[in-house]
């Protein structure tokens, strides 16, 4: 409530001269229009996209000799042209998810280290790195998650194979562990890392002192102190932090299109190679694509975009159901 | 300050240049008085795209062609076979590269960008595809249709295997898992790569023809220059790539044999198989057939086209775009090939390529 208190008691001043509706301060109409003007055009462009994406895949569907929902394969240009987006669909969740669940636990750590635990200097100093790791384009962490990463996870993945090979996601039965949904997973972790842990971050400096301060008078330790007066304070904004980041990781496109092997199947034994995402495929076909496989890999990003929608649309829900966590303020 | 006079006949000759070239770009040609392959010099400004496997040869070419001719300005851009086609068929550019001659849905879209006639294929640029490998102790392997197209399908999947060791005879082959590579993009490579497997080795190979790989197992990685990457960094691996991938990155090369004996994948035995090839196309379009089966020559070849029109290209265009093509089917241009890791077209063939781009007229 400190916030209102501090704010001039005087009426707006527009408030009076307001009701002759002619004084009214040029820079207040001129500034409405810009800023509506700019909201509509974020609405228009949208929705152009959208009308974009659909009528250009209109083609393809008709020519579709497959389920485009449950077809794996993807041979648009053969005749008779058979494509579908089951295996696309499998490994963008799928590389989505390893990384989700990689990411988000290290993030949210990172982040909280930087605010409440580390010392001044060296807080600023991790801050800074993290940023900078948003910086590194897609496709160095393509190379090197080709060049060098792949190599080193063989042990891992055997590992994996030998002490937990009863769970299929972590079977091999090739012997290969190099260009795999899994090692793409990894390399989207590091991706999305900085996305999550900088804007963690920022919510977590906004949790209120009183909170804080309230919560260590009562006794708590760092940790509960951390449950009771961060976590919920800073639900909503860890929550689109999060969902920021899958954004990134489900639309990326080079680094997975460098690692993954790109075989159209869908296959449940993530430390072998294989697999594809929408975005991967699109940069593997597009040079080569005839006019039936321009039309699909256009149909399959407007998958792709429903998918994204459909992720943003639930982020918001969800940060509005825990909007009275913010109460506090 | 005195200005000297080399400088004043400079800027003569600038103007003088600039005049000409003026008169190139709308009169539709106009020689500056130097040559370039044989033939006087035509200035103005031509756009291509097409197929990224000519890339290097295209820039190569464009190169030469520019420092001989100052007034000509011409513009390839490697965005794919496909994407090419469909820019010379909207008019965007004056030929297109392509690494396939013009299939039958395509053709009436680029027949009616020519003004009159019809478009024709010129086979311009030739390429070996090699099978590249990595295997410690072995510098000389040979392999025959049956084997390649097992060892792709993933039917063979040892070095030590009898179909390898019964070509091989006396070399010491690893009991190891082959490590197959593969492109994970479309391409004309692999388009060229699967047409010699369903040729010659249809009883193994049933995964039909095309960019896309469909064959089960093995790895695919980015682009020839990730084939061979993955190929140079695997132990017991091996893959398809041009020759010029090969080549630069020192990675042995198997030989092939078809039947006739073990034929080295090198540049001249590849010319040989595209020299040796039928045009199936009618005229001065000259879209090949080629006989993969070929006992003389290396037989996984491929050959990359210019699309233009042979009558009816816009007058802007024209010379430019003829004297250009002139130069690339001169001695001198196809010499640039052979440098470059590609495969010159060489022979009777070569002859038909010459009457085809004299043929390109108003």
């Amino acid at each position: 409530m400190s916030s209102t208190r501090e704010l001039p008691a005087t009426p707006a001043p527009t408030a009076s001269s307001g009701i002759k509706g002619k004084s009214v301060r040029r820079g207040d109409t001129v500034f409405r229009g810009l800023s509506r003007i700019a909201g509509i055009a974020i609405l228009l462009t949208m929705s152009l996209i959208a009308l974009f994406l659909v009528w250009r895949s209109i083609p393809s569907f008709t020519v579709n000799t497959a389920n485009f929902f449950t077809t794996s394969e993807w041979f648009p240009d053969q005749t008779p042209p058979v494509f579908g987006i089951a295996a696309l669909a499998f490994g963008t969740l799928m590389t989505s998810i390893i990384a989700m669940i990689l990411a988000v636990p290290v993030g949210i750590g990172v982040a909280l280290f930087i605010s409440h635990y580390a010392h001044r200097r060296m807080s600023a100093i991790l801050a800074f790195s993290t940023d900078l790791l948003a910086a590194v384009p897609s496709i160095i962490f393509g190379m090197w998650g080709l060049e060098f990463l792949t190599p080193h996870m063989q042990g891992l993945g055997q590992w994996l194979n030998d002490y937990l090979g009863f769970i299929p996601i972590f079977r091999n039965d090739l012997g290969q562990y190099s260009k795999s949904i899994f090692i793409a997973g990894v390399v989207l972790a590091i991706m999305i890392l900085p996305t999550i842990s900088a804007l963690s971050r920022e919510v977590f400096t906004q949790v209120p002192r009183g909170n804080i301060e309230a919560s260590l008078a009562l006794g708590a330790t760092r940790w509960e102190m951390v449950r009771q007066a961060i976590f919920p304070f800073a639900k909503p904004g860890m929550i689109s932090a999060a969902m920021l980041g899958l954004g990134r990781a489900l639309g990326e496109t080079i680094a997975v299109a460098l690692i993954l092997s790109a075989s159209n199947s869908i296959n449940w034994h993530f430390t072998e190679p294989g697999g594809n995402t929408f975005a991967a495929n699109i940069a593997l076909r597009w040079n080569e694509a005839g006019s039936t496989g321009l039309s699909a890999l256009i149909a399959s990003g407007l998958v792709l975009f429903i998918i994204t929608l459909v992720v943003n649309v639930v982020a918001r829900g969800i940060i509005s159901r825990h909007a009275e966590f913010r109460g506090g303020n | 300050m005195t200005i000297s006079r080399t400088s004043q006949f400079a800027a003569l000759a600038m103007i003088g240049a600039l005049a000409l070239s003026a008169c190139g770009s709308d009169g539709g040609g106009g020689a500056s008085g130097s040559t370039i392959g044989g033939q006087p010099c035509v200035s103005g400004e031509i756009k291509a795209s097409g197929s990224s496997a000519q890339k290097n040869a295209m820039a190569d070419w464009i190169n030469a062609y520019q420092t001989a001719c100052t007034g000509a300005t011409i513009n390839y851009q490697a965005n794919g076979s496909g994407a090419g086609v469909t820019d010379f068929s909207n008019g965007q550019t004056a030929f297109a590269g392509s690494d396939s001659a013009l299939k039958d849905a395509d053709r009436p879209a680029a027949d009616a960008r020519c003004a009159k006639g019809a478009a024709i294929d010129i086979p311009m640029v030739g390429g070996a595809i090699v099978l590249a490998y990595n295997v410690s102790g072995i510098d000389k392997l040979v392999l025959t249709p049956d084997v390649i197209a097992g060892i792709f399908a993933n039917t063979i999947t040892k070095w030590n295997d009898p179909a390898i060791a019964a070509a091989n005879a006396g070399a010491a082959l690893p009991d190891a898992t082959i490590a197959q590579f593969h492109r994970s993009d479309s391409s004309g490579t692999t388009d060229n790569f699967t047409k010699f497997l369903t040729a010659t080795a249809p009883s193994v190979w049933t995964y039909d023809k095309g960019k896309d790989w469909k064959a089960p197992g093995g790895q695919g990685a980015k682009g020839s220059d990730g084939v061979t990457t993955s190929v140079k960094s695997t132990a017991n691996s091996i893959g398809y790539v041009e020759l010029s991938f090969a080549q630069d990155a020192s990675l042995a090369v198997a030989s092939v044999d078809n039947g006739g004996g073990a034929i080295e994948a090198t540049s001249a035995n590849a010319a040989t198989t595209i020299s040796a090839a039928t045009v199936a196309g009618t005229g001065n379009d000259l879209a090949l057939t080629i006989d993969y089966t070929t006992k003389t020559g290396y037989p996984i070849v491929l050959v990359t086209y210019e699309i233009t029109c042979e009558k009816g290209l816009d007058s802007a265009a024209l010379e430019l775009t003829k004297s250009f093509l002139t130069y690339t089917s001169s001695d001198e241009g196809q010499s640039k090939l052979t440098e470059n890791g590609y495969v010159a077209i060489t022979g009777d063939l070569l002859t038909k390529v010459h009457t085809s781009v004299s043929a390109i007229s108003a």
